[in-house]
């Protein structure tokens, strides 16, 4: 006989299923129907389109400078979330508004403003192109554009982390006679290791997919400075469809396998928690 | 002399956290900072550890002068409220912590930390994080960290305020057990009396940021040096009256004063233990109803109503109240054994020294 059962929570029925119908419509549809039309090549047709020099190079460009940029992001985006945590100074509150520019702004708008600024005549680019490093039209430009964006992620992930952070703790560390670069070694940044992780995977996946911004910057020069989403609009805008879907899914796979290691990276450096 | 503290005091801004305070711990001393909470007693922990630094004075321990010196140089062990655990680390490496930096051979650390488990009973928990562990098995570790490095003086911050009732009692009687097996000079903080009593083998006692009085836990029970320490440690009957004709009088009760002028306003101040009871009416001077009982335990407090409508608080045992046939509601004879004339500015918790009268006071005290 069925014992109907009760849940203290109400409303699981309606949510769970909404949840699975908006998670449907939203994401699992268009993907699946990405991967229908890639079922229509052949596996050495998808071979060829997937592993030609340009798409290899789009691939490398897209994922190292995404790489670079949130690893850049997790030490300063660390360091922003320290400083507008643990201390007080005169427009902190600004400051504190001023890290989610880069979710409110226009990506376009981001990508013009940073290549005029390293621009040869720019205001930063007049002092480092002479020194070499040229900001706009090349792969630094990438990884510039792709830190801009990818800011927030880190600070916002670590702040409340930061915010529970327990000073006894350090002051224990201290009076069992722990230097500071100790102190912050061996036990503050274990403990917020895991925050990082995470505000680092969400950058990462967030320059993955970054367009808008980057082609600005980038130069867009093939083989060298575009990334695999341009490419991606490129085969669409000659009508190789086949071309840009084998792409999407080869990104899209890659991101998958790259957020899950994350996933498993982070699950080991949270074991002490709860 | 293992710890010494003079005329130290610290500000935090224009607000006198700890005012002139001076005094000294023996070597192998258990004690108490005692007080209410914002009196003073924490910051005063913390300046012997390092924590904060004192805004005028000298801190001693075992002779060395430690203003200068940094918490990591002082070697002390701190156990915080809160334990402030290692959320990172196993419990072996919790308690390793402090020997490691101390660059101990690896065998030396493991034998050690070893030893600390046995002896806190924590075998089997070495694996675990603090978060697989229950309140009192955090602080046995926070405990065993803190003197992991063999410290000169323990210090701990409030140790049993974070634990539920029960766990509390066994604690307080693991710790003196504790103390007796290291010998390590010990000072905690807490702001409950009795906890202080039971546990310390003397009391600092602190109200804001003074120190009223240092001394064994019986010396301030019964010879408290001012009214503030005569309340805060155990329960006192306290009377406001004036002087009159050699006799300080309150409802029907009657104090000789001798030595206070006519007119000086007094207070009286005696424990509960001081107040006789017999349900033989003609055996003490003053008659009271007993209006209610408390049953506390062993003991029993009872509040006893005069004629004049004076609430007086008394403690007796279980034995004696059943021997006497005592009941809510019944007539008894009262009398007051041994009082106190206390200071007489009315206000301020600081009066002048209290005289002690151990005179026999009224008829019948012949008992």
């Amino acid at each position: 006989m069925a014992v109907k059962r009760f849940n203290p929570l109400p409303g699981f029925g309606l949510t769970m299923g909404y949840t699975i119908l908006y998670l449907c419509v939203i994401v699992l549809i268009p993907i699946a129907g990405l991967f229908l039309r890639v079922f229509d090549l052949s596996w050495a047709e998808f071979w060829r389109l997937a592993t030609n020099d340009r798409a290899l190079a789009a691939y490398k460009l897209t994922f190292g400078a995404s790489c670079i940029a949130a690893l850049v992001n997790a030490v300063f985006g660390t360091v922003v979330a320290w400083v507008l945590v643990r201390y007080s100074f005169p427009g902190k509150r600004f400051f504190d508004a001023l890290v989610d520019f880069p979710f409110a702004l226009p990506t376009a708008v981001a990508g013009i403003t940073l290549s005029n600024l390293f621009a040869a005549n720019g205001w930063l680019g007049r002092f480092l192109v002479p020194l070499g490093i040229e900001g706009a039209f090349t792969r630094l430009g990438v990884v510039i554009a792709l830190t801009f964006i990818g800011l927030p992620f880190v600070v916002r992930t670590l702040q409340p982390v930061l915010e529970n952070f327990e000073t006894e703790v350090e002051e224990a560390a201290a009076t069992l006679g722990a230097g500071r670069a100790r102190t912050f070694f061996t036990i503050v940044a274990p403990t917020l290791l895991p925050a990082i992780l995470t505000g680092f995977a969400l950058a990462f996946a967030r320059a993955i997919g970054e367009y808008g911004s980057v082609i600005f910057i980038a130069g867009n020069k093939p083989y060298h400075s575009e990334i695999a989403p341009l490419l991606i609009v490129i085969r669409l805008e000659e009508y190789d469809y086949a071309g840009a879907i084998t792409l999407a899914v080869v990104l899209l796979l890659f991101s998958f396998a790259l957020l899950i290691t994350i996933n498993l990276m982070e699950r080991w450096a949270s074991r002490f928690q709860n | 002399m293992s710890i010494e503290l003079k005329s130290v005091s610290k500000k935090f801004g224009a607000v006198a956290a700890v005012n002139d305070v001076t005094f000294s711990v023996n070597e192998g001393e258990l004690l108490a900072l005692l007080g209410p909470s914002g009196g003073g007693k924490t910051t005063v922990l913390r300046m012997i550890a390092g924590l904060e630094l004192p805004t005028s004075g000298d801190i001693f321990i075992r002779g060395q002068r430690v203003n200068d010196l940094s918490v990591r140089q002082r070697n002390i062990g701190f156990v915080f409220q809160n334990y402030a655990l290692f959320k990172n680390m196993n419990v072996f490496k919790n308690i390793a912590f402090g020997v490691k930096i101390k660059k101990w051979k690896p065998a030396d650390i493991q034998a050690r930390v070893e030893e600390l488990v046995q002896l806190f009973g924590l075998e089997g928990l070495e694996k675990r994080y603090a978060h697989q562990l229950s309140g009192g098995q955090r602080q046995r570790v926070a405990i065993a960290r803190a003197l992991a490095p063999k410290p000169s003086v323990l210090l701990l911050d409030e140790p049993f305020g974070a634990v539920d009732a029960k766990i509390r009692q066994e604690l307080r009687e693991w710790l003196v057990t504790l103390h007796h097996e290291l010998n390590v000079t010990t000072i905690f903080v807490t702001h409950d009396q009795e906890e202080a009593m039971e546990v310390s083998n003397r009391i600092v006692i602190f109200s804001r940021g003074n120190l009223e009085q240092i001394g064994t836990p019986r010396e301030v029970y019964e010879q408290p040096r001012n009214e503030f320490v005569a309340r805060f440690v155990g329960v006192m009957n306290v009377l406001d009256t004036e002087v009159a004709g050699g006799l300080a009088r309150v409802g029907e009760l009657e104090f000789p004063a001798s030595g206070h002028p006519d007119g000086t306003k007094v207070r009286i101040g005696f424990r509960p233990y001081a107040v006789q009871i017999s349900s033989d009416l003609t055996a003490h001077r003053y008659r009271a109803v007993l209006r209610h009982t408390y049953f506390l335990g062993v003991l029993l407090r009872v509040e006893l109503e005069l004629p004049s409508g004076l609430i007086l608080r008394a403690r007796m045992s279980k034995e004696e109240y059943a021997q006497q046939g005592l009941a809510d509601g019944k007539p008894v004879s009262v009398n007051i054994r041994q009082y106190r004339i206390l200071g007489s500015d009315s206000e301020s918790l600081r009066p002048e020294v209290a005289t002690m009268y151990d005179t026999i006071v009224g008829a019948g005290e012949g008992i």
